[in-house]
């Protein structure tokens, strides 16, 4: 076995050429992010490879975040996992697995979903949106993530790419809601920490300056 | 106050933007080249011994690697959780791990391996444990022990003492491991107008940390890299270096990041050594991955108390006598002193003139138990608030006012025992009372006390808790570079406070560097870290206030030194502003920050960290001397006077509306204020004081722990059984304020915060809950919806007064 090295899912820096401009070139040229497999060192995941009772990978097309992304997937893949340890997307959080914690929100299709509990077959025409794809190209946060900035809206941090995707879905849909609204629309994601009122600050702070960008 | 540069002004601190971006890093996102993933084979029985463990076919399965059990892991001391065991005592306890190349495959290696277990008797009462001849926890004959000063050791009662009282009814209260006294309980007894004598039952609670304590870990160059979840930095890394069979410099702890620890990451727990271990045996990197089943089991619990209470009061209201006693659920293994806590905490907030307190910590099969948010204090809060409330009812006095009558003051004795008692360098919760009692309105609001909208009932109530708030001690280290960018090392946690940021903003402010010429180097021991304490005990405002005072000003002196030989005169001729050291009778004789770095740079010796001071820790000494040749170094220990017991007040109001049919409460307003001395980041104490008070609302009327006494099973493992509270649970809006005043110990006036917002706001809505029922009492948390329903129908309770980890 070669000398491990710690890195990052997505390592961003690397002498000459880096693994992401590389991955990137070998999405770009349709080449599967099987590759990505061999690069991560054979992390494929938590699945079960090739074994009877889960079936066998079948390579699909998933759009995340305005890309095209070709993976590997087992049948019980869940999204939150191909994201995860697939795709490196790590910022995608695992609280509870089983949809109690909202962690894992992404939005899909414009709506927030828990990908811990979906399968990730069943987003093959679906747009899906990680916390990842939110800040623009030239790295300037989404409306949301600046409000939560400015309110200082996370604690511990856990929780709050699920609570940024919660409330980027609710703002698409009532761009203008009452912190009534904006406090059930996000009470699927819970915060141990309790920044709740915080995170209320930041969705109305995020509507009141055009938080559905 | 309005001279300071930074303290008490908000700031954005450097990591809230990655975690808004997902870009913050926690222990579950590292990958390293050829990682594999292991998976715990836990306990199904809560007392077992495994007589023998046959793996064979397991092993041989496609893509297993391999296997750890108690065998491949030191014991810890006596009495103290292990990694992997043969003699699992509570449901869930792993005794072994098993490696593969994805986890499903480590999950179906789990399946195939066949364990001989052997039944052992368990038990989730520790009044039977007391029983003489009653069933243990553990099988090495130890009952009781704590985690500091009470050796693991046997304690039973005799069959009188239990004959003496109703069983399930009344406390036999034998012989305790610990007492203490000051004053002459019985003589103030006599002299009360009213004496309530009280038995109660506080549940124990999961901490429910939002990030399982997954842990990744491998091995280089001889060193051990864990990518762990903890609270703490610079503390943790000696107890895993000790785990892990090394010494500190072989071990590399990256925690920049924790997703929530609230006591049950304070420093290093046993199973995160489990992937270290196996790494070592497979030359591989390990992923163990925690789900949230396994962070019940794992993840710690608040201690559970059964216990006695008698209370005396005098016409005016004022405490006059106390006599507790405090049996300890401690779960399985050695746990944290709580019970000590319940007391010392009684006998500082109501400053009672005489007190008894005796306590006992036994061993119960439910899972390890530590230190959560207030361990100790907040359970006092809940029982003996509701209670001040009842005489405040009887004696016709103001809830606030017989508090304010009780309260400490400055200088006011803390602890317990006769001449041991010493003074609080600061106390303002009779101020934090009457803050909220304004922002709150009190005197108008409580007359809304009673008032019925159909089922609804409104109730009014005020909480109040306390926390000591911090140490002493531990180190600084700065460094100035050539590029004038000051360097400010902090080996604290990052809990989610900002206290690293908090705190350093200290030696900004004495070195008066604008923030943004700041550089906060810490999570990860390779950047040269101090020694400091953990993130616990809401001691990081008062504690790494001082460190990074007294680095700052050792560096300040150095700037005046190199200044003076350069440019001439004495050091104190000298003063600092705009990144300069400049003579103060000629501000424009001056030398730039940079260039005093270069000067330190060429000097050498003490000023670039060439020498160092000898009274510093190891791990400082080490940091310090990595860093030397770089700048012109900050670096000392904090031997600044300490005397007296730092103390952190909350108080709490809250109106409810009960709905007597249900039993369920919406919380309609909430107000909670902090005596945590000079207020140091507003936006980050406000979010801190509305997070205590999120948890106070669960501890109060959501959460516990529950198992099947016939079979010892946990029944609630899951967000959806114990369910913490959501955004649903609380008002649409939280209101804070702090009382601002400035703690004489501290250089900037600064003590802890943390811990005493979650009692204040627990004991708040328990008396608002008993306000809204006419003043009934409970005696017990949580209060749940069909205490209260039973309670107005008039129907018995199903729970006797002493009856534990029940639902």
């Amino acid at each position: 076995m070669s000398q491990p090295t710690a890195t990052d899912a997505a390592p961003e820096r690397a002498p000459g050429f880096s693994r992401r401009e590389f991955i990137k070139r070998v999405i770009a040229s349709g080449a599967t992010v099987s590759a990505a497999a061999y690069l991560y060192g054979g992390l494929t995941g938590c699945g079960r490879k090739g074994r009877a009772a889960g079936g066998v990978e079948r390579l699909i097309s998933l759009s995340v975040n305005g890309q095209v992304r070709r993976v590997d997937v087992l049948p019980n893949e869940t999204l939150a996992m191909t994201l995860r340890y697939k795709l490196g997307l790590t910022g995608t959080k695992l609280g509870c697995d089983r949809g109690e914690c909202g962690a894992c929100t992404v939005v899909i299709d414009d709506i927030a979903y828990n990908s811990c509990s979906t399968l990730t077959h069943t987003v093959r025409t679906r747009k899906v949106l990680t916390i990842e794809g939110l800040a623009s190209a030239s790295g300037e946060l989404h409306p949301v993530q600046k409000a939560f900035v400015a309110e200082l809206a996370p604690q511990c941090g856990f929780c709050t790419p699920g609570q940024v995707m919660s409330a980027v879905a609710l703002l698409k849909h009532n761009p203008k809601p009452t912190r009534d609204q904006a406090r059930l629309a996000m009470s699927g994601n819970l915060c141990r920490c309790g920044a709740y009122d915080n995170y209320l600050n930041g969705v109305m702070r995020a509507a009141a300056e055009g938080g559905a960008a | 106050m309005s001279t300071f540069k930074h303290i008490g002004k908000d700031f954005i601190p450097h990591d809230v933007v990655a975690k808004v971006t997902g870009t913050a890093k926690y222990a579950e996102d590292f990958r390293a080249d050829g990682m594999v993933f292991c998976k715990l084979l836990t306990s199904p029985m809560p007392h077992a011994r495994v007589k023998n463990i046959d793996a064979a076919e397991a092993l041989k399965m496609e893509g297993v690697l391999g296997m750890i059990t108690a065998d491949d892991i030191p014991a810890g001391p006596p009495g103290f959780a292990p990694s992997l065991t043969r003699e699992p005592m509570y449901v869930g306890e792993p005794i072994l791990a098993v490696a593969a190349l994805s986890e499903q495959a480590a999950e179906d290696a789990i399946e195939r391996i066949k364990i001989d277990y052997e039944p052992l008797p368990f038990t989730f009462d520790p009044l039977e444990s007391l029983f003489p001849g009653g069933k243990d926890a553990r099988g090495d004959g130890f009952n009781t022990g704590t985690l500091a000063g009470l050796p693991p050791g046997k304690i039973k009662w005799t069959a009188a003492d239990f004959a003496r009282v109703k069983t399930g009814d009344e406390l036999p209260m034998g012989k305790p491991a610990e007492e203490w006294n000051y004053g002459d309980v019985e003589a103030q007894f006599k002299q009360c107008k009213v004496v309530y004598e009280e038995r109660f039952v506080t549940a124990s609670l999961a901490h429910h940390s939002m990030e399982p304590r997954t842990c990744m870990a491998y091995w280089q160059n001889g060193k051990c890299f864990v990518h762990a979840s903890l609270q703490s930095q610079s503390f943790a890394l000696p107890p895993l270096a000790q785990m892990l069979g090394v010494k500190p410099e072989e071990v590399v702890l990256i925690a920049e990041y924790c997703g929530g620890g609230f006591g049950s990451k304070g420093s290093a727990y046993p199973s995160m050594v489990i992937p270290a271990y196996m790494s070592k045996k497979l030359g591989k990197p390990v992923m163990m991955r925690i789900s949230r089943a396994e962070e019940y089991y794992l993840g710690s619990a608040r201690n559970a108390f059964q216990g006695n209470i008698k209370i005396g009061f005098d016409a005016s209201g004022k405490l006059l006598a106390a006599d507790v006693y405090v049996v300890q659920d401690s779960g399985a293994h050695i746990s944290f002193w709580d019970y000590r806590a319940f007391g010392d905490a009684l006998a500082l907030v109501y400053q009672p003139k005489a007190m008894r307190w005796r306590g006992v910590p036994i061993f119960c099969n439910a899972p390890t138990r530590t230190a959560q948010r207030g361990p100790g204090q907040n359970q006092l809060a809940c029982i003996m608030e509701p209670l001040v409330d009842r005489a405040a009812r009887e004696l016709k006095l103001d809830r606030v006012e017989i508090r304010k009558r009780n309260n400490p003051v400055n200088g006011s004795l803390a602890g317990g025992d006769e001449g041991k008692r010493g003074p609080v360098t600061s106390a303002y919760i009779k101020e934090a009372l009457d803050k909220g009692r304004a922002r709150f309105n009190w005197d108008e609001r409580k007359k809304k006390s009673g008032q019925k909208n159909g089922p609804r009932v409104t109730g009014i109530g005020v909480g109040q808790a306390f926390h000591p708030a911090g140490f002493a001690g531990f180190d600084g280290l700065l460094c100035l570079k050539p590029d004038g960018k000051l360097h400010i090392h902090t080996g604290v946690g990052n809990l989610g406070t900002f206290s690293h940021s908090g705190t350093a903003r200290i030696a900004a402010e004495v070195l008066k560097v604008d923030w943004e010429n700041c550089v906060i180097e810490r999570g990860d021991s390779r950047k040269n870290l101090p020694w400091n304490i953990g993130q616990f005990g809401s001691n990081t405002s008062y504690t790494m206030t001082r460190t990074n005072f007294v680095a700052a000003q050792d560096m300040l002196a150095k700037l005046k030194e190199i200044a003076a030989q350069d440019l001439g005169g004495k050091p104190d001729d000298y003063d600092v502003d705009g990144a300069k050291v400049f003579v103060k009778a000629n501000p424009s004789k001056s030398l730039s920050y940079g260039d005093a770095a270069k000067r330190a740079i060429a000097l050498g010796g003490r000023f670039d960290g060439h020498e160092l001071p000898k009274d510093i820790n190891p791990m400082t000494q080490a940091s310090a001397t990595a860093l030397a040749g770089q700048g012109l170094i900050g670096v000392a220990k904090d031997n600044l006077p300490w005397s007296g017991q730092p103390a952190a007040f909350a108080a709490c109001f809250i109106e409810i509306e009960l709905d007597l049919e249900t039993g369920m409460h919406r919380i309609v307003d909430l107000v909670s204020v902090a005596d945590c001395g000079t207020v140091i980041h507003p936006m980050g104490l406000a979010t801190q004081i509305k997070g205590g008070a999120v948890q106070g609302v669960g501890m109060a009327t959501l959460e516990r722990l529950v198992f099947d006494p016939q079979n010892g099973l946990p029944a609630n493992v899951g967000f959806h059984q114990q369910k913490p509270p959501s955004y649903l649970d609380l008002p649409t809006e939280m209101f804070t304020d702090a009382v601002d005043k400035a703690d004489p110990s501290n250089p900037v006036g600064a003590k802890g915060v943390g811990e005493p917002l979650l009692g204040a706001s627990a004991s708040a809505l328990l008396c608002a809950i008993s306000d809204a029922m006419g003043g009934h009492v409970f005696n017990r948390t949580p209060v749940l919806p069909d205490m209260i329903v039973n309670q107005m129908a008039g129907r018995p309770q199903p729970r006797k007064p002493l009856s534990i980890n029940t639902q």
